[in-house]
């Protein structure tokens, strides 16, 4: 699916002073795409946000808005409004006067400025508080009237910084759904900076991982959560297992590797690129992937024997905490009616087991 | 403070003792202003207990005073105008603070800071030796400048104190929506700290209607209201004087209780609502 560009970023770097927060950025944003940039905190992705916002200048590099070089371009003078984590509405304005601020500053008649307010007021369902105070309304109205704030000026792209940081866990679901049909109704580019996997995931055409100032890895939902492109990914998402160790052969029939927990295969495909033989590398299962038995399966590949050291459970499914001979934790997660009929005791001698299919070679080790 | 006698916490001989200590505190403070006051409208030549009738004569006898009326008129252009100065520049100085960060931030500071703590006498003397040099000693400009110099610093620790409390993201998020610096000094920062602003203004020009040692020094013949009521005091004592302080205290307490309600009005409003359910 190709899209046309809003914005490339082209080997932007930012440091302050001697710290190096981004690292030679090189990507770039489809134009109507919802893209979420993830990571921990001091990974950079603020950085990038405050970068394309104009709140920071870049140390090197450029920054492109619709083709056009924006790096001397200062905030005031760009459409890239922005929802901050503190939201950062106006306490002393009500929430109409909130909402017509960016068209009063653009100088735009008072007639006019009523009348696109009110839209994006009752758009937003908070018509009815449009006189009220910041302070008379709840965390949820807040967020609306930060978002009516931003749009009203009805820009190609918004900035979102963690705004719903500050919600509790019923309502962030329902921002959530609010957000992605904002996106999908308007068409307009929507980035969204955010630490939580959930929400990235959950929201995002495309997702960003971010971590000390580098990209890991780009790509949807999908393509990361199955296939990890680096270790840290594979890590921070942690919804894999990862085996560590040195490539004995490399053929058309598949990758074999020697782990400290036996050996293992994977078809050729499943690496970006081909390994060297003698190599150290690193192979990413899903939890989903892994099948247990209580005897040895037939085809005899990627069998690991393994004792049980817990269980979990989480709604309709059960996550098995597992414990190889040499200390390595391994996860698995499966339905109950699956589980039905193996012994699941503590303790509890089983094997595990995956297709040569579903395991990943990470790049770098 | 209701319900204090559930609070099985408080112990009640503690409480009262502590009551009793606070009434003592403030007597003791306000007693010389009280006496004045209650003098002020007692008919006898010397404040005697019994006292005397209740009359105004003093001030009538003030009021008739072209002198009084000459220094009021001074007090009230030099405290206006020197209030407005330094609530301007206290502003500056405040924003400055907030917004910048540069080598030396803490020598300006301690020195925007440091004119109140200079003893009053010292500060007169210089300002004194300071404007002669420069031909302004001696009339109601030099009075200006001298209260500018000892009001700013009080400006400043108000507005500064208001500008703590913003958001760090408010300024970032006008600028995001499309204004400029000066806009947004316009439309969000002045909004935003106007409270402290126009506290500022009525303390600076409460403390310079009050201010006595430096305007003694530098005033000339243009006397303020306070240089005045030493000049009677030296001539004579007279229950005149008992009137004017009772009108100055009244008028500085006015200011500041303005000042009082504008700082704290704000920050009971801005409580959040709870969060409600939609």
């Amino acid at each position: 699916m190709q899209r046309d560009t809003l914005v490339s970023f082209e080997g932007v770097v930012k440091r302050f002073g001697a710290y190096v927060a981004v690292q030679k950025l090189d990507f770039q944003i489809h134009k109507g795409e919802f893209l979420a940039i993830m990571g921990s905190s001091g990974c950079g992705k603020t950085t990038t946000l405050r970068m394309l916002a104009g709140l920071e200048a870049p140390s090197e590099g450029v920054i492109r808005l619709s083709g056009k070089p924006i790096n001397d371009l200062p905030t005031w003078s760009r459409d890239t409004p922005m929802v901050w984590q503190s939201l950062a509405l106006f306490p002393f304005l009500n929430v109409r006067e909130n909402v017509e601020f960016a068209l009063k500053m653009r100088g735009v008649g008072k007639a006019e400025r009523q009348r696109r307010a009110e839209q994006w007021l009752d758009r937003m369902q908070i018509g009815e508080f449009a006189e009220r105070n910041i302070a008379q309304l709840s965390g949820g109205q807040r967020q609306r009237v930060a978002l009516a704030r931003s749009l009203v000026v009805e820009p190609e792209i918004l900035l979102l910084d963690e705004p719903l940081s500050a919600l509790d866990a019923a309502l962030k679901v329902r921002m959530q759904s609010v957000l992605k049909n904002l996106q999908r109704e308007t068409g307009i580019t929507f980035v969204y900076v955010t630490h939580s996997q959930s929400e990235a995931f959950s929201m995002a055409d495309r997702v960003v991982i971010m971590s000390r100032g580098v990209i890991e890895q780009i790509g949807t939902p999908q393509e990361i959560y199955r296939t990890p492109r680096t270790r840290f990914v594979a890590d921070f998402l942690g919804s894999s297992n990862i085996f560590t160790g040195k490539v004995t052969s490399v053929g058309g029939a598949g990758i074999a590797l020697q782990t400290d927990s036996g050996p293992m295969q994977l078809s050729a495909s499943n690496a970006a690129s081909a390994p060297v033989v003698g190599s150290t590398a690193t192979v990413t299962v899903l939890d989903t992937k892994m099948r247990l038995s209580v005897t040895p399966p037939a085809d005899g590949v990627n069998v690991v024997p393994v004792r049980v050291i817990g269980e979990e459970f989480v709604g309709a499914t059960a996550t098995l905490y597992l414990e190889t001979a040499k200390g390595q934790e391994i996860r698995v997660q499966k339905g109950h009616e699956e589980l039905t009929g193996l012994p699941l005791g503590i303790g509890q001698a089983l094997f595990t087991s995956w297709s040569p299919e579903d395991g990943h070679l990470v790049a770098g080790g | 403070m209701n319900g204090d006698d559930e609070d099985i916490n408080r112990n009640r001989a503690v409480d009262w003792g502590l009551k009793a200590y606070i009434i003592a505190s403030f007597a003791f403070v306000f007693a010389p202003i009280a006496a004045s006051f209650v003098f002020s409208f007692n008919a006898d030549r010397f404040p005697s207990i019994p006292l005397g009738g209740f009359s105004l004569e003093w001030y009538k006898a003030v009021a008739a005073d072209p002198l009084v009326w000459e220094g009021l008129r001074n007090t009230l252009m030099v405290g206006i105008v020197a209030g407005v100065i330094s609530t301007a520049l206290g502003f500056g100085a405040a924003y400055t603070d907030y917004r910048y960060k540069f080598f030396g931030k803490q020598v300006y500071l301690a020195l925007a800071l440091l004119p109140p703590t200079i003893p009053v006498i010292i500060l007169g003397l210089a300002m004194l030796a300071y404007l002669s040099r420069i031909n302004l000693s001696g009339n109601a400009l030099s009075v200006i400048i001298s209260h500018v110099v000892v009001c700013a610093p009080f400006a400043m620790a108000i507005i500064r104190l208001r500008l703590s409390q913003m958001d760090p993201a408010l300024e970032p998020a006008a600028w995001n929506l499309g204004a400029s610096e000066w806009k947004t000094m316009r439309h969000v920062i002045v909004p935003f700290t106007k409270p402290a602003i126009l506290g500022a203004l009525f303390i600076t020009m409460a403390v310079s209607f009050d201010e006595f040692a430096v305007a003694w020094f530098v005033s000339g013949l243009n006397e303020t209201l306070p240089v005045k009521v030493l000049g009677f005091l030296q001539g004579q004592v007279s229950p005149r004087i008992n009137a004017i302080g009772t009108f100055v205290f009244v008028t500085s307490m006015t200011l500041v209780i303005l000042a009082q309600v504008l700082l704290s009005g704000r920050t009971a409003t801005a409580r959040p609502a709870a969060d409600e359910q939609e």
